[in-house]
Order: C-alpha cells, then structure tokens, then sequence
C-alpha cells in the first residue's frame, strides 16, 4: 500500500512529497494537467526567500525534480474521488484505483472566471486569464482587464507597453492592489479606469470578442466599451467539491482546516491554496506542504 | 518522430498535406504554460505513429498565428485532411490531446 496520496503536483504538493520521502514514506502525486501548478503563469519570482529570482516555470520544474530524484513518483491522472475506510484510503482517479493510508489534498486553485454565459467560449478568441502569456497578441489594440488586486494591477501595467489602450474595470473604487502601483498605473496616458462598474456581458462578433457590456453598481446603468481582449484577473477558485466527503468546505469551496493542514477526517490533510488561509503565496504553499506531510507521516506512525 | 518546426513557408505542405491528422503546438520562450505543455506534446511526436506533431513559434511566425486568430498561447490545433478539425487553449494532459485527433 502506499504511504502517501498527494492530490496536485504543484508547489503544496511537491512540498509535501520532498518531506514524505525525506521521511521515509512512499509518495505518490496525482496531477490531473501538468505540473507546477499556478506558478508557471508566473514570469519573475522575486519574493521567496533564497531566490532573488527565478521564473515560474523554472521554479516549478526544480522542486518536481527535487521529488522526483528523492522517489516521489508523479502520475498524470485525475482524481475523481477519495474514500475514507479508516486505516485505509482509497483514491480513484480516472485511471484506477489506489490505496493508501493517508491523503494529502494539494489541489490549489484556478483562476476564477467571470462566470457570464458565452465566457469559455470566447477564451482564446479574446478572453485570456493570463497577460503575460497573450498579451502580445493585443499589440497596438484596446484592451480591458477586469480585477482590482496586484495581478490585475500588473497586468494592466504590463498590457500599457503594449496596447493602444487598456480599461481598468473594477467592481469598487478602492484597490487591494499595493497603492504605489496603482498611483504608477494612474498616471500612465493609455489606461482608463473605470470603476463601480461590473462586467456583465462579453460581446462578440463572428465568435471573437468585440466588447464588454459593464453595469454601474449604483445606478444600474449599462455601457458598452470596444475592446479585442478582456484580461480576467478576479482571483482564484478553489475547485473541491469531489473531496468534500472526507474534509469540510467553506463557503468559498476551500478546504477548511486551520495551520496544522488537518481536515476533520483522519488521515486526510490539506496544503496550499485549496486551504482556508489569509495569505496564499508560493512560501505558504511551501510552508503547508512540509506540515501536512509531517502530519501524514506522524499519523501514518500512529497506525 | 520528432516535432516538426512549421512557418508561414512550409505550412501548406506540412500540415495541410500531410497523410494523417496534425497536431500544431502555438508557443513562445516565454510563456510558463507552453513550455509545460511542449514537453507532452513532444512525447506524442515519439509515442504516437498515427499522428503528425508540428511547432510553431509565434515571435517568428506573428502571419501564422493571425491567420488562425490566436490570441492565447499554448493553443493547440489539430487539422486533418487540410482541415482545422479541433482546437484547445491552455495547459492540457496527453490523453486530453490525443482525443482532439480522435
């Protein structure tokens, strides 16, 4: 039987399966896309201890070599379910069928969609949830980027070097973005904001993107602004919902367990983004991996 | 077989003519997402003999990805008998692209 069951290959997970085979436990990781997680989306790392800077999929292919060279295998399958008999688990995915005698559930997070009708329809014919990846695509075109944090912040900023003009659209008029950038981004000629507003239609023509419909949150009012591309930068959705029988979720879908990465159900832990937690970054990513892992391994000695 | 390298030049004789269906890789060096999905494409081009794999890379070859509308990398596209059969944007698991050449 297994050891550990981890479900993500990303930072959480790759964590957690460095410290369960540096503790002489049997690792599996189950990643259902590619490993790495939400990391290689990033261009430049500059805020984990150690690493003045590295890339993201930089960063995301040394810790999966770390693991893997310490015996951590990693399989390419989905996990559709998880049960709980007690000393045993039991982890389907869909491929098969794996026992093991303790789950650590590293699923992270997605981008969080906007949630409008024809949006998936319309991702890669002008909808895009990563700017550093597309934005080149927009060069010289009006853009709008919907989102008030640091990645819609940063986006729009990088979007400026490129595009005619970028439309910052946000659904408050105060920022959770660090204020220094928003003051840079506020006196940059091509950006507009436009803020109180909702998107809440994606316009199209001939199936690309042509324009967004946003409503005022006050007056209710809708006006329609001409873009080629609309940046969705809203945050992140946890996606648990297959595993909610073996660990409670909160309302937001995130698993809800305090900083020992215990769920209520023995023998199952949680680490990274997919936790309740304040602060998601690479190092509280990190930081959970080795805890639940410890805790796995802790419990698994308990057996 | 490895992974074929197309521009605007060869496209035509590569893709549109080949005798089986091809998947085409739109990527570029710096983009996070397609350097993990390029690495699963390639071990289709080895593993896969009834599928063709072509590359292309979109700083060099800006004409081929307008002329497919591509706005977001990596986006696969798979064409059989000429024809643009399928497509996928983003990050995708192996077994996910061999069924767009299903």
């Amino acid at each position: 039987m297994i050891d550990i069951i981890i479900i993500g290959a990303g930072t959480a997970g790759l964590t957690a399966a460095i410290y369960a085979r540096r503790a002489g436990r049997t690792a599996v990781i189950f990643e259902a896309h590619a490993y790495g997680g939400q990391i290689i989306n990033t261009p430049e790392i500059e805020n984990y201890p150690g690493i003045a800077n590295i890339s993201g999929f930089e960063f995301a292919t040394a810790l999966y070599n770390q693991a893997t060279a310490l015996g951590a295998e990693v399989k390419m399958e989905r996990v559709v379910a998880v049960s709980d008999n007690g000393a045993a688990k039991l982890v389907r995915t869909d491929k098969g069928e794996y026992e093991c005698k303790a789950v650590i559930l590293a699923t992270g997070a997605k981008n969080r969609p906007l949630g409008l009708e024809n949006e998936k329809a319309l991702v890669g014919k002008g909808v895009s949830y990563c700017a550093t990846c597309d934005g080149m695509f927009f060069r010289k075109k009006t853009v709008a980027v919907a989102g008030g944090g640091n990645t819609a912040i940063e986006d729009a900023a990088f979007l400026s070097n490129y595009c005619e003009k970028v439309y910052v659209i946000h659904r408050r008029d105060a920022f959770r973005a660090d204020a220094k950038e928003v003051d840079r981004l506020k006196g940059r000629e091509n950006v507009e904001f436009v803020l109180n507003k909702n998107v809440t239609g994606l316009i199209e023509d001939n199936g690309r993107l042509c324009g967004v419909e946003v409503t005022d949150k006050f007056s209710g009012e809708k006006t329609v602004i001409d873009v080629a591309g609309l940046f969705v930068a809203i945050g992140q959705a946890p996606d648990n919902t297959p595993f909610a029988n073996v660990a409670a979720l909160d309302d937001g879908g995130y698993i809800k367990a305090a900083e020992d990465c215990k769920t209520g159900t023995d023998g199952v832990f949680t680490a990274g983004d997919c936790r309740t937690k304040t602060v998601r970054q690479l190092t509280t990513a990190a930081s959970d991996g080795a805890v639940a892992a410890l805790a796995a391994c802790g419990y698994i000695d308990s057996l | 077989m490895a992974v074929t390298v197309v521009t605007n030049a060869n496209f035509e004789s590569e893709v549109l003519a080949a005798d089986k269906p091809v998947i085409v890789d739109f990527w570029a060096s710096w983009c996070g997402p397609c350097k993990m999905l390029s690495p699963v494409v390639e071990e289709i081009s080895n593993t896969e003999d009834s599928v063709k794999v072509c590359s292309v890379n979109v700083d060099d070859e800006m004409e081929l990805a307008e002329k497919f509308g591509i706005s977001s990398i990596p986006t696969l596209l798979v064409f059989k008998n000429g024809q643009l059969a399928n497509q996928s944007v983003g990050v995708i698991g192996k077994d996910q692209i061999l069924q767009l050449t299903k």
